[in-house]
């Protein structure tokens, strides 16, 4: 037997049979104005029908109607690896006329998700939590105006700090090169200016090749992507592609000349998918939880933010932070509740033992 | 009604009126000739004629109104460079004298930077309405001094061109409510901006949709239905209007396709000729607003909108303060019988005054 050969080198596949089995589970959510093809970006992102049966609203539902958010599930296999996708849709986003606060039921919406897993990893059945967590949000920017408007820095603002943003031109067919170079330029500016964090893709290792880092360093270049979007396949000559076809040419989707389609669906879904979980878990959830258990912990007290405040002890004692959820304080008392409970039954058990077994003894003994 | 101002228009012949029955000439007599005199002196005057543009910015109005009159009018920013949006909206005009065989043009074009670009939209069309009504305050002050003018500047915004957003959904509710205050004070044409990010078929379901809200919503947009004067007035402006709102692209970039010289934009996968039908419906745009449709414009302005805003006035006239040259007013005028829409558009008035009331 080879002494220096532990053999643990096979774990990486260990893990992934593991999460073959497992599954994997991921939640995107689309924002920005409509009419800037996201559902046709998704669509052509995930090969997937999504918005089969929508139906886009009529201009006099248009007038009244308030931004919702709209869930879409669906499971997509691809070798043998099942990935459940969430898709996330906000419907109604800038389109009234006064769009103030309009993000408000987005943020909403994300810090529920974070409640919601933070309240599962602290409750007592912790088998089966459902990661329902925005992991990524794909913000889609009009490529008709000068840049950001001041409704994208808006929203921007509001989430930046909970979810990893990807910037992303829709419909980038209507601009010429020197156009979306400069549209780019332009955002990347008022990004920093805002001091917008957006997700950073990671570095790539020192030991890549050059090739490699090439890409990557002109892949990191070209954030915001600008995008072009189509399930459509077209006959341009004698190959069918997938494109948007004109009087005047043919775009194709998949041409890296043509628009970021490539590179987008390369970062987020090729390589980076892992990646965009471990820093909402990592850093933008962990950042939610720390919030939250600061206003948890009684003034003066601040240091010992811990896992232990959500104790028996100390939940009962202090209220809530943050959220309105009505049933929340309630469901923890219940919780702790039934874990005194199953201390104390737990408790007279092993009295009775202790009292039957010194019975016990004494009967031997007797 | 001032024969200068009550050009014919070019489409329609000269209908006789219905009270007196047609004569028998017996020999040449040269009436015909006024006809010249009529051109020689509007050569000799010029013509006027203001156009405002409305809609967000980067879509293309700069760059439009340049191709339109085939001069840099403005200097068009490129996306992402420029100032930052304004926070408020501004009126910004410029005007140009041009020429071509002969012919004055003064052009004024106003220009509308901050419209709709901000997170809260509401009553961003007031300054234009205002600036409107401006316009036609001046115009009736002038008209009502003793010693008057021999021409009367017009300053009077005669066309809004007002930029859609290419979405390819429907319209937007702020575009709705645009539309819906303006269309009485002025003439509209609506069209379709950056119409190179739709394909054929796209663009078709958009204006459909687009008919359909403003048929929905009672927007009545230029050419309207009601003030067609006769059949082929109706037969030409019928076809037009099937094709409001035009789908347009605007360069003002020239590049060498097939040998010839063309206004486009370039791409990686194709050039897109403004001049070309197949690609866009500029020429349309074009040749309704400048090559058959300027004088119609200008005499709906005239004798509608203006005419609308000087009842209104003129039933405030308590009110109305009194400038140089000061003249007793007379009681409003009535309704023009000659004029079928007129009717209806003394309904609008009414609205109106019902609405500032």
């Amino acid at each position: 037997m080879d002494k220096e050969y532990v053999g643990f080198a096979a774990l990486p596949n260990q893990l992934h049979r593991k999460s073959v089995k497992k599954g994997f589970d991921f939640t995107l959510m689309v924002a920005g104005e409509s009419g800037l093809g996201k559902s046709t970006l998704i669509n052509s992102l995930f090969l997937t029908n999504l918005y089969e049966d929508r139906q886009v609203p009529e201009a006099s539902a248009r007038l009244t109607q308030t931004l919702t958010i709209e869930r879409r599930g669906v499971e997509i296999e691809e070798g043998g690896i099942k990935v459940k996708l969430t898709l996330v849709d906000t419907p109604g986003f800038g389109d009234s006329v006064d769009c103030s606060d309009c993000w408000l039921p987005v943020v909403r919406f994300i810090e529920e998700q974070f409640e919601q897993y933070l309240r599962d990893e602290s409750g007592l059945n912790r088998k089966n939590i459902q990661d329902s967590r925005v992991h990524c949000c794909l913000y889609f920017i009009s490529p008709f105006g000068r840049g950001l408007r001041p409704l994208d820095v808006a929203f921007l603002r509001a989430v930046h700090e909970k979810v990893n943003i990807i910037p992303v031109i829709g419909k980038a067919d209507a601009l010429m090169p020197k156009e979306t170079q400069a549209l780019k330029q332009k955002i990347r500016e008022q990004l920093k200016e805002e001091e917008i964090n957006i997700y950073q893709f990671p570095d790539c290792d020192s030991d890549e090749d050059e090739d490699f880092k090439r890409q990557d360093a002109e892949m990191k270049e070209s954030i915001p992507f600008a995008v072009v979007g189509s399930c459509e396949v077209v006959r341009d000559g004698t190959r069918p592609v997938r494109g948007r076809r004109y009087s005047w040419g043919t775009v194709e989707v998949e041409n890296p000349h043509h628009c970021d389609f490539l590179n987008l669906r390369r970062m987020l879904v090729q390589t980076h998918l892992q990646d965009l979980k471990e820093v909402t878990h990592d850093l933008l959830y962990e950042g939610y939880r720390a919030r939250c258990l600061q206003s948890l912990a009684r003034p003066g007290a601040r240091d010992r933010a811990s896992r232990s405040k959500l104790s028996r002890q100390s939940a009962t004692e202090i209220p809530l932070p943050m959220l309105p959820l009505a049933d929340t304080e309630k469901l923890i008392r219940e919780k702790d509740e039934e874990l005194r409970r199953m201390q104390e039954m737990l408790e007279k058990m092993q009295a009775q033992m202790q009292q039957s077994q010194a019975q016990g003894e004494q009967s031997d003994a007797l | 009604m001032d024969p200068l101002r009550r050009s014919p228009s070019p489409c329609s012949p000269q209908a006789s009126s219905p009270e007196s029955p047609p004569c028998e000439m017996l020999g040449y007599v040269g009436i015909e000739a006024v006809l010249d005199q009529l051109k020689i002196k509007a050569m000799k005057m010029g013509f006027e004629f203001n156009i405002m543009v409305v809609g967000q910015s980067g879509l293309g109005k700069s760059t439009m109104v340049n191709t339109l009159f085939k001069s840099k009018m403005w200097k068009s920013t490129p996306p992402g460079l420029g100032g930052p949006t304004p926070q408020t909206l501004q009126l910004h005009s410029v005007t140009h004298v041009i020429e071509e065989n002969g012919v004055k043009l003064k052009l004024t074009v106003t220009d509308t930077p901050g419209f709709g670009d901000q997170i809260n939209n509401d009553k961003c069309w007031d300054p234009i309405l205002g600036y409107i009504n401006e316009k036609y305050e001046q115009y009736l002050q002038e008209e009502l001094l003793i010693t008057r003018q021999r021409h009367i500047p017009d300053s009077r915004v005669h066309c809004c061109v007002y930029f859609v957003p290419p979405t390819g959904h429907c319209l937007r509710p702020l575009d709705i409510e645009f539309l819906q205050r303006l269309c009485r004070t002025v003439n509209v044409v609506p069209v379709i901006a950056r119409a190179d990010s739709l394909t054929i078929e796209e663009r078709e379901a958009f204006r459909r949709r687009i008919q359909h809200n403003l048929k929905t919503h009672s927007i009545e947009v230029y050419p309207q239905k009601c003030f067609d004067e006769d059949v082929n007035d109706r037969i030409l402006n019928s076809r037009i209007r099937d094709r409001i709102p035009f789908a347009v692209v605007g360069a003002d970039r020239e590049h060498m396709v097939n040998g010839r010289c063309v206004l486009g934009r370039k791409t990686k996968w194709g050039i897109i000729e403004v001049e070309n039908m197949a690609h866009c419906e500029f020429p349309l745009l074009r040749d309704l607003l400048i090559r058959s449709h300027l004088q119609d414009l200008k005499d709906i302005t005239h004798n509608v909108h203006y005419e609308n805003y000087r009842v209104i006035r003129l039933n405030q006239s308590h009110v109305l303060p009194r400038g140089p040259g000061w003249v007793n007013l007379a009681p409003a005028p009535p309704c023009q019988p000659s004029s079928p829409g007129l009717t209806k558009v003394c309904r609008w008035a009414q609205d109106n005054s019902d609405e500032d009331s």
